[in-house]
């Protein structure tokens, strides 16, 4: 059975990514279009939306770091020390934009500091998780079982390109979110913003993909070694087509989240087919990575089969709650 | 310059779990206190919990979220500081935090978020259900951190491949062994006792200012009856973390003791003036034979004094030695005041807040910081008086520390973090001081006791509250609508 239970908790961290991707991506990127916005009484909408949620949200973030520590371990090591200065840039950033739902309206005179620490918190936090991604696509330099690169590895411009694109990314997801829970001027002011943010990722992930064939990634040749990869950015293209589709007509306000939420999907699994089943690629696959059988064991039994469901259903249900459009002015506070 | 990325990542990680663990300790308890004040208000239908309620959930909510915050940190630190440490040691302590993850961390943040935003949008017991499910996520929050610590402090149930990485043996173990149910109930109750003192102190600081008199007698009388009962039964199990203490880490254990040579029979050390160059105590106040009581349990047992352990094996003298001190010197001031106020309780002086001599209102009200200050000193005893080991014995923080990390590095990320948290630790406490300051809603009318026998209005359905039994008085309906309120401005 080792297999097996590798491979397990290979599939529970790939779920908590993509979970996390899709749900904080939407309240970081709402975050980063709070500064675009002016309005107040806007601005309270906006926070409103997602005030009940993203606490849960971006407790997903902790669930991807603990199953790497519990399933891991070796990796959580490595990434961690790779990442070490813009681990630490994300951390200040998540904290300044967390404090923010509560500290904003305890306050007229600092609101701003606030308000800045709510956006450029955001906005860093996204970045950062774009640029770790292109940084391991580029390829991280490790010696045995420890990092051994420089601080500064990630300060290229493969890894900055897809930090920038990720917050045109969560922002495009966040746009797609207002649409979904606002009404009024709020939607409007959403729905004109979705179109330019989705021609703004359209921009970097072309870049990026000049960047990945100059960069003679070895990612190049896995795509070449397994063709129908080429289909997911076949249909990522679809689902964009479509996005801009939706957008000229504005039928139904689910449309921009379900389809930027297939455009995210598609991403996620070209990544995922670019490297599985390498961990760290090209130095740690799954299974050298594994913690013992005995952790994975009693992770699995408990947090796996049991906790994990109950989670998803909990999870589901209090989105359920809160379901349904956000009254204007009518949040907390 | 050449700066020294061990000594730094061990400033940095004490800096943010120091900050950290104000919170937890504060949220621990206040989460429990809510669903206590919840399930009051459904049981008796008083308005006045609803109140207290809805008051407490504002200072909540601004504490929990600086603890979500700061622990967020806190998950990465292992990784980006101590990457030897999680490498060699995550197979058992990534599956522990994993499931604090997994139990405690989505079961709080998601259901604070029906707190603060769901009341109108659930049924009421399902209201009272997320109460119940944020105070039970806390609480295994803390299980999980004690489970993960302990095992630091005694690893237990592991072995060692070849590269000298802890491979587990027996979770059943680990998770259940004595030494971990005894730190377990003892950081709970120190929860519990920060959150009592906090209540307690602000019912007095509205008693001296002659505020919310009925409310502040409800917080008064509950934190500080909670508190008397809680605080023995924590001096009981800080009894029995000493033994294990003595038993499993010798030496951090004579440092609490400020015993520098064996002594047979021992004393215990009250109070001294260690001069650590010199191994001995310049000064000191002892009490004879009771050192070998405490540990022993009789008046005759040698105890060991520091220099049985090697040097390079001892922990350094002084913080264990004043943070236990400074701990259980809190304790004893603590029981004090709870039983005091319990007794003038039982006396009906709290049944007319103005006979309640006010210096002990200002006793209680100056011990708000108490608790906080008592669960750090017990935490830097038990974390220092651990070194020079990160595991006890296994692995030394020196060789934990993350082999690529620059010292340059730490300090950046260093200087970031204590800004950020000078940031908002001075912004949330002030906030958290205005909303006590601003007091409770005025939305619902004050009830103030009147005649003892008046009877609940009718129709309302509304029993006479008797929070414990102490707060004296009953409630009437509509009578008198507010407190006398000099000072509302």
């Amino acid at each position: 059975m080792p297999m097996d239970l590798q491979h397990f908790w290979g599939a529970v961290l790939a779920l908590s990514i993509l979970i996390y991707v899709l749900l904080d991506g939407f309240d970081l990127g709402v975050g980063i279009l709070f500064g675009l916005n002016r309005d107040e009484a806007q601005r309270r909408d906006m926070m409103g939306s997602i005030a009940p949620v993203w606490d849960g949200n971006e407790t997903w973030l902790i669930v991807v770091g603990t199953v790497l520590f519990g399933a891991f371990p070796v990796v959580y090591s490595i990434f961690l020390s790779a990442f070490y200065l813009p681990v630490a840039l994300l951390l200040v950033a998540l904290i300044l934009r967390g404090v923010a739902f509560e500290f904003r309206y305890k306050t007229h005179r600092g609101r701003w500091i606030w308000d800045f620490g709510f956006v450029a918190g955001s906005a860093v936090a996204s970045f950062v998780q774009g640029a770790a991604i292109g940084a391991m696509v580029a390829g991280i330099t490790v010696d045995g079982r420890n990092f051994a690169g420089s601080p500064f590895d990630w300060v290229a411009p493969f890894p900055l390109l897809c930090g920038f694109g990720l917050v045109a990314g969560y922002a495009l997801l966040g746009a797609a979110w207002l649409v979904l829970k606002t009404e009024g001027e709020l939607r409007d002011w959403a729905w004109h913003w979705i179109p330019r943010l989705m021609t703004a990722v359209i921009v970097f992930v072309g870049l990026a993909l000049v960047g990945t064939l100059i960069g003679d990634f070895r990612v190049v040749d896995r795509w070449l070694a397994q063709p129908w990869l080429f289909l997911l950015p076949v249909l990522a293209s679809l689902a964009a087509w479509q996005l801009y589709r939706a957008c000229a007509k504005q039928r139904s306000d689910w449309h921009p989240y379900a389809l930027t939420s297939v455009l995210f999907l598609t991403a996620y699994l070209m990544l995922a087919g670019s490297f599985w089943p390498w961990l760290v690629p090209y130095d740690l696959t799954l299974a050298q990575a594994a913690a013992p059988q005995a952790s994975l064991e009693f992770l699995f039994w408990g947090a796996g089969v049991v906790v994990l469901p109950v989670i998803l259903v909990y999870t589901g249900v209090v989105y359920w709650v809160f379901r349904g459009k956000v009254a204007p002015g009518q949040q907390y506070h | 310059m050449d700066l020294d990325p061990v000594a730094l990542s061990r400033i940095q990680f004490a800096f943010t779990v120091s900050f950290h663990i104000i919170f937890p300790a504060f949220t621990i308890g206040l989460a429990a206190w809510l669903a206590t004040l919840e399930g009051l208000h459904m049981a008796t239908g008083n308005v006045l919990y609803r109140r207290l309620f809805a008051f407490w959930l504002k200072v909540f909510a601004v504490a929990f979220g600086m603890g979500v915050v700061s622990g967020i940190v806190m998950a990465f630190q292992f990784g980006t500081n101590w990457s030897e440490l999680a490498t060699r040691t995550g197979p058992i302590q990534g599956p522990l935090l994993a499931y604090e993850s997994f139990t405690a961390f989505l079961l709080e943040a998601t259901f604070f978020g029906v707190l603060m935003f769901g009341r109108d949008r659930v049924p009421r017991w399902a209201y009272f259900a997320s109460t119940l499910m944020v105070a039970l996520g806390t609480t295994f929050s803390a299980f999980w951190i004690m489970a993960n610590n302990t095992w630091m402090q005694v690893p237990m149930a592991y072995e060692l491949t070849a590269s000298g990485d802890t491979v587990p043996t027996d979770w059943q173990e680990i998770l259940f062994n004595d030494v971990l149910w005894v730190r377990f109930p003892h950081m709970l109750l120190g929860a519990y006792l920060t959150t009592a003192f906090s209540v307690a102190a602000t019912g007095a600081w509205y008693l001296l200012r002659h505020r919310h008199l009925y409310a502040a007698r409800t917080m008064l009388a509950m934190g500080l009856g909670l508190a008397a009962v809680l605080t023995p039964a924590q001096i009981v199990i800080g009894h029995f973390n000493g033994e294990y203490t003595a038993e499993h880490q010798p030496a951090k254990f004579t440092a609490m003791e400020g015993r520098w040579q064996t002594e047979q029979p021992a004393r215990l050390l009250l109070l001294a003036w260690p001069d650590v160059e010199a191994e001995r105590n310049v000064w000191e106040l002892g009490i004879p034979y009771l050192g070998s009581f405490v540990t022993k349990g009789n008046f005759s047992a040698a105890e060991p004094g520091i220099v049985t352990v090697p040097p390079d094996e001892r922990p350094p003298f002084l913080i264990p030695f004043y943070g236990f001190r400074v701990m259980v010197g809190l304790g004893v001031i603590m029981l004090a005041l709870a039983w005091a106020g319990v007794w003038l309780m039982a006396k009906g002086r709290l049944r007319d807040p103005e006979h309640l001599p006010r210096w002990f209102l200002w006793a209680v009200f100056l011990h708000f910081p108490s608790g906080f200050i008592a669960v750090l000193a017990g935490w830097f005893t038990a974390e220092v008086g651990r070194q020079p080991w990160v595991v006890q014995g296994l692995l030394r923080t020196a060789d934990a520390v993350t082999p690529s990390l620059s010292g340059e590095a730490v300090l950046v990320s260093l200087l970031a973090y204590v800004s950020v948290y000078a940031l908002i630790f001075s912004a949330g406490t002030f906030y958290i001081y205005r909303l006590l300051r601003a007091g409770l809603d005025e939305a619902d009318p004050e009830p103030e006791p009147a005649a003892p026998q008046a009877p609940p209005a009718a129709g309302q359905g509304v029993t006479p509250s008797r929070p414990l039994g102490a707060a004296g008085g009953s409630f009437q309906p509509g009578a008198g609508t507010s407190a006398p309120r000099p000072d509302t401005a």
